[in-house]
């Protein structure tokens, strides 16, 4: 007994000794302050692996540490509004001018864009194919009932979502046919190919997730679906502690014309299309046209 | 099934040839998910015994809320560690979110009422006379506490291991309070969720099926020490 007492403290000490040094290797990494930026940025830069190329970049061009909180655009904006990110990529127009208007964020410059688009089972149940304009092929989705998953998440893609449901006169919010995920762009789109179900996606996340999905492009090249990503550089004057030059450095580097020139090429290698087209410095009313 | 077979195929080739984004992303499981442990058992055996060796009024109540601990719901952690820890909110000056440190800070709120928890039961099983037999021996107060905490050191090692099991697999509070970073607090349970929301299914299970042997590895330790020191 006194033997066996013995080594169980020793086995103990052992345990505690590992999780004591693990715990002191822990902490120095989240000392490294000054040098940190916050991103808050929507999901379809994080799965379309974007960023997993640009931040390596960014952070070797400058020493900056950045970390990239992927969420919805309506979340990435309400933390930039409690002042918990420096820096915003997103993609929701309207609530990013109101987010401007409102003191907000300063300094919103045109990214890149891409486009959404509808996709569905390849059997098309709605017949949606073919159909120019997306208001209608939403009506038609409507009109027969046919299961069409919403992010839910007041992300951009959501934001978007929701703009072509009021052209299109429709509320479909209590339909039965019509269910919220709750979940970033790549889950939706697999709950919609497991459901076979429709969905607008962004164009990045569907093309770099195709390969494991049953779901077939359906609706494309309306005007409506452009998808147009932007970064705001979160007002100090609310919140004093964010980082400004260091959001200013990120805003700055996502439209200077080397990461330009990779955001132009990316995707293209694995996928056979590029995932985004950059445009710093444009008309964003040009867009598309 | 195909899919399986290729994620444990997967598995097996990150594994062998030591991946170091893998490697990196296990050792800061074990890393938040241990040191979350031991800062719980610290707490959670002192308070366990002491609830457990103690009569006062509310007692009943205590332990009641003890036990609803058990079960609570780490988002719920998670939600609360991180509007503490904004950086204008209360605990803001510590600049503490979105790290490592974060994480073992709400893994740690998650585990300590599992192991309070459990410390609790284990010490009221000790027969009651044992107490006063210690005390008559001429013990001290505290070096009575302590052989009974030795005495009860078998059921403690299942609260380490439950202690542990709970926060290793646990994944809504540290998405919250890590934020998934890249290469920096990115652990095996929410880099299987980003992995499945990206649709690489094969290296999401490859990345369950490590979560799995290391749960198990470090049990099987635990268990092994229980089972070894089980009174004949």
């Amino acid at each position: 007994m006194k033997f066996s007492n013995k080594r169980w403290f020793i086995y103990l000490l052992l345990i505690s000794f590992c999780i004591i040094g693990g715990l002191l290797s822990a902490l120095p990494a989240g000392a490294a302050e000054q040098k940190n930026i916050i991103l808050a940025t929507t999901t379809s830069t994080q799965d379309s692996g974007l960023l997993d190329v640009l931040i390596p970049m960014f952070e070797k061009k400058t020493g900056y540490f950045v970390k990239t909180i992927a969420v919805g655009s309506g979340q990435a904006m309400a933390m930039g509004q409690k002042g918990e990110a420096d820096v915003l990529l997103v993609h929701s127009p309207a609530a990013e001018k109101k987010f401007i208007n409102d003191g907000y964020g300063v300094n919103r410059r045109l990214v890149m864009h891409n486009d959404f688009i509808i996709v569905g089972p390849a059997e098309d149940p709605a017949k949606v194919k073919g159909t120019k304009s997306t208001p209608e092929s939403f009506k038609k989705i409507a009109a027969t009932n046919k299961l069409f998953l919403s992010r839910g998440d007041n992300s951009g893609t959501h934001a978007k979502e929701k703009d072509v449901w009021k052209v299109a006169g429709i509320n479909p919010e209590k339909e039965k046919w019509y269910q919220q995920t709750g979940l970033g762009m790549g889950q939706t789109l697999n709950v919609a190919a497991e459901k076979k179900g429709y969905t607008l996606a962004d164009r990045g996340t569907y093309l770099a997730l195709k390969k494991n999905l049953a779901l077939d492009i359906l609706g494309e090249g309306d005007a409506i679906l452009l998808n147009i990503y932007h970064v705001i550089e979160v007002n100090p004057v609310k919140w004093p502690k964010v980082n400004v030059p260091g959001a200013k450095a990120f805003a700055d580097f996502m439209v200077a014309p080397e990461t330009q020139a990779v955001i132009k090429t990316f995707g293209t290698e694995k996928f056979g299309a590029p995932l985004f087209f950059p445009d710093a410095g444009k008309n964003v009313d040009l867009l598309g046209k | 099934m195909g899919l399986i077979f290729d994620g444990i195929k997967q598995a097996f080739h990150l594994m062998f040839i030591l991946d170091p984004e893998v490697l990196g992303i296990t050792l800061l499981s074990l890393k938040v998910s241990g040191s979350a442990t031991l800062i719980s058992l610290f707490f959670g055996i002192s308070v366990g015994t002491a609830v457990a060796l103690n009569q006062f009024p509310g007692r009943r109540f205590a332990v009641s809320l003890i036990n609803t601990g058990m079960s609570m719901p780490p988002v719920v952690v998670g939600l609360f560690v991180t509007i503490m820890l904004w950086r204008n909110g209360p605990m803001g000056f510590l600049e503490l979110l979105y790290t490592p440190t974060a994480m073992i800070i709400a893994q740690a709120v998650i585990a300590t009422p599992i192991i309070t928890g459990i410390t609790l039961a284990a010490m009221q099983q000790l027969p009651q006379n044992l107490r006063l037999q210690i005390l008559s021996l001429g013990a001290t107060r505290l070096q009575m506490v302590l052989l009974l905490v030795r005495e009860a050191r078998l059921p403690l090692l299942a609260a380490i291991m439950a202690g542990f099991g709970g926060v290793i697999s646990e994944v809504g509070a540290s998405i919250m309070v890590g934020g998934n970073i890249k290469g920096y607090s990115r652990v095996l349970t929410t880099a299987t969720v980003m992995e499945t929301g990206r649709g690489n299914f094969d290296v999401a299970i490859a990345l369950s099926i490590i979560l799995l042997l290391f749960a198990f590895l470090v049990n099987a330790v635990l268990t092994m020490v229980q089972q070894r020191e089980r009174p004949k």
